[in-house]
């Protein structure tokens, strides 16, 4: 029995410590059933001007701006906070965008204009976060929950209730063009989550954000600044969310103000928890989250390929998220240690109560 | 602990009296704001656009935020325990769209009706296990009630679901005249406007006059407290999610009733507006202060917010939002200031 128990608890502590494994394995999961309905369904082929054309390459291009606020989502989860607005800022990034480039000529400096102008506004709108967070105070969830409808209005009065079209060839580029021949969106997503990733994890950045959302308090004490740190990391958040908005308005080079990002916090939400952050707060995994948003993006694509309607997705994702909440819930948790421990008398844990 | 009003000896005169009263009360300032905000909407809705202070107006002010009433109310319970339902809405898209589909499938209405409740009751209590058992936070387990809330009523259906005209579920939204006034401006009522009236009684009582409403006071004060004084936190936890969606699952039969049709993009953004009814009726973001009737003002002063920006046609709709987060977010931080006064 002990011998036979090694081998799952191994397995358990592989789930709990690298839990991102098992969306690479979802992901492949995914992609057989696919491969099942049609035989040629990996197949990468060299469409004209030789870039990479397959649904392989549309999965990826679909999953840039997901991997862009789930990279975001991340580290503010980290803090123990959480960030609901990412789908509006989207939406407000797109208008603004838009609008902008309405009015503008087609020339690669207005297309660059529209761009730097999405960081201002969506690092305006990430600021307002992060003060109302660190310095007021406020939940993370009221502030952003307040930025999540309140954006969706700006967008709405930004546009004047339109959904805005324009045209900019170097801002369309942005989404749909190729280099080296995979899409610049892919890449782009990758190089900023790449970025941040070195930026957290090679200094001492992760750790004072981890030891935020593990206890504020004792950061506090250990000299971590807090208020500068919380609304660094909102601003941060705002900004990806931005340049995910911009990439999802340039593919079509319209802006749906009522669609545009909409419900992209569930799945922001749901990469990260799927990567393996708790959303607890005090730890995160950047390559983590851009698996999730790769598994969602490969979720969304391979419920319209089957067929199923595509309706279903969110109840479906909401689901998903509770069970991974369950998972990660400290009482589900020392059941599964409770049965590896096999009767040996434990200690009482100490409760953790999410504050 | 028996003697929950103090009556000062002798009262105190004048100004004196007032800011003594002030002082103690510093807990009622923002409901007291509330009422007073209100008094000067109505006084500058009045003077700037006229016919604001007659009896349709007001009437009507009722009919339209009987929902929201009973909203708020629900929130209120959940809010003074020091935690949040944002699941609200999305219940509501769901419960409206699943009870419309049942009566036009040839359910009896009535049973529809019970089932609209029900559904809310369901979702409240997987918040509340999720909350009270696996201790995941309030927001994290009703943020995915929403979601799921809203996944389920885009599955059922897209489009407007409309409602026979006949169907006993909009008899509910029938108006009743109460006062035959000059030509159109008379006293009516709803059925709905009567259950949420019903609703805010019976939350109040519970909320000020019983054990339970003690209780859920004692856990925003903390919770720890509460425990360590023997009082049933699990269970009191358990019933405010359960009160919550409950009311939301109420909310969508009174909603669904008087718009006599459902779609799944009911409600978005509900949540918001239930949660500002509440802070604007003076109710703690962080618990265990608050009242009933203040998120009934609250409410009433976002329905009078809509109509007068109706009324003044220079503002766009789409900027009501902006303007209900922002009065949400001015209350959050006198919430804030009267809160570091009394520290003091």
């Amino acid at each position: 029995m002990s011998a036979n128990a090694h081998g799952p608890s191994e397995a358990l502590k592989g789930l709990v410590r690298r839990q991102y494994f098992w969306g690479i394995v979802a992901i492949a999961l995914l992609l057989l059933v696919n491969l099942v309905k049609d035989p040629g369904y990996l197949a990468v082929s060299i469409g004209q001007s030789g870039n990479l054309a397959g649904n392989v390459i549309d999965i990826l291009r679909a999953a840039a701006p997901i991997i862009l606020i789930a990279v975001g989502m991340c580290l503010v989860v980290s803090t123990g906070g959480i960030d609901l607005s990412v789908g509006s800022v989207m939406a407000v990034a797109g208008a603004v965008s838009m609008e902008f480039l309405n009015g503008a000529s087609d020339t690669v400096g207005s297309g660059l204009a529209a761009v730097g102008l999405v960081v201002i506004v969506s690092a305006a709108l990430g600021a307002v976060n992060g003060v109302l967070v660190s310095v007021v105070g406020l939940q993370p969830f009221i502030s952003t929950l307040v930025i999540m409808l309140a954006g969706r209005g700006l967008a709405k009065v930004i546009t004047g209730g339109q959904n805005t079209t324009a045209t900019n060839e170097t801002f369309r580029w942005i989404a749909n063009g190729y280099v080296l021949g995979l899409p610049v969106v892919f890449l782009l997503a990758l190089l900023l989550a790449l970025l941040m990733g070195l930026l957290v994890r090679r200094s001492a950045l992760g750790l004072m954000l981890e030891a935020i959302g593990m206890d504020a308090k004792a950061a506090r004490l250990a000299g971590v600044n807090r208020r500068a740190l919380l609304f660094t990391v909102y601003i941060l958040g705002g900004v990806l969310a931005g340049f995910a908005g911009v990439f999802a308005t340039a593919s079509v080079m319209t802006v749906d103000v009522s669609r545009t990002g909409y419900q992209l916090e569930l799945d922001a939400i749901l990469a990260v928890v799927i990567g393996g952050t708790s959303l607890a707060g005090g730890k995160f995994n950047i390559t983590g989250a851009v698996v999730g948003a790769i598994l969602i993006a490969t979720l969304d694509k391979t419920v319209v390929f089957l067929g199923v309607s595509s309706s279903a997705t969110p109840a479906f994702k909401a689901v998903v998220i509770v069970v991974l909440c369950l998972l990660q819930s400290e009482r589900v948790r020392r059941m599964f240690r409770q049965r590896r421990a096999a009767g040996a008398a434990r200690p009482a844990e100490r409760e953790v109560v999410a504050a | 602990m028996s003697t929950l009003t103090t009556h000062p000896a002798a009262e105190p005169t004048g100004v004196r009296a007032l800011a003594k009263r002030l002082s103690l009360h510093l807990d009622t300032l923002p409901t007291a704001a509330a009422v007073v905000i209100f008094i000067g909407m109505i006084i500058y809705g009045e003077a700037a656009y006229g016919r604001i202070v007659q009896f349709n107006t007001l009437s009507n002010l009722l009919i339209n935020n009987a929902h929201l009433i009973i909203l708020a109310v629900g929130l209120t319970f959940v809010i003074l325990t020091g935690g949040i339902d944002l699941s609200v809405g999305a219940v509501i898209a769901f419960s409206s769209v699943a009870g419309v589909m049942l009566i036009n499938a040839g359910w009896n209405p009535w049973l529809a009706m019970a089932l609209m409740v029900l559904i809310g009751t369901a979702f409240g209590t997987v918040s509340g296990i999720l909350i009270q058992h696996f201790h995941v936070q309030p927001f994290i387990a009703t943020l995915a009630m929403m979601f799921l809330g809203r996944g389920l009523a885009s599955i059922l259906s897209t489009v407007p679901e409309r409602l026979a005209d006949e169907s006993p579920l909009r008899s509910l939204g029938t108006q009743i005249e109460i006062y035959d006034g000059p030509k159109v401006d008379d006293i009516v009522i709803t059925p709905g406007v009567i259950i949420a009236a019903i609703v805010v009684a019976a939350a109040f009582f519970v909320l000020h006059r019983t054990r339970t409403g003690r209780t859920v006071y004692a856990i925003g004060g903390s919770e720890q407290s509460a425990a360590l004084m023997g009082l049933p936190v699990a269970a009191t936890k358990m019933w405010v999610y359960i009160i919550s969606g409950t009311l939301a699952g109420l909310a969508a039969v009174v909603y669904t009733a008087r718009l006599g049709s459902a779609q799944n993009i009911t409600g978005i953004g509900w949540e918001l507006d239930a949660i500002a009814a509440t802070v604007i009726g003076g109710t703690l973001l962080t618990g265990g202060a608050g009242f009933v009737l203040g998120s009934v003002v609250g409410a009433l002063v976002l329905g009078l917010m809509n109509v007068l920006i109706t009324r003044d046609g220079g503002i766009p709709p789409e900027a009501t939002t902006i303007i209900t987060g922002g009065i949400l977010l001015v209350f959050v931080l006198l919430q804030r200031a009267v809160l570091a006064r009394r520290r003091e």
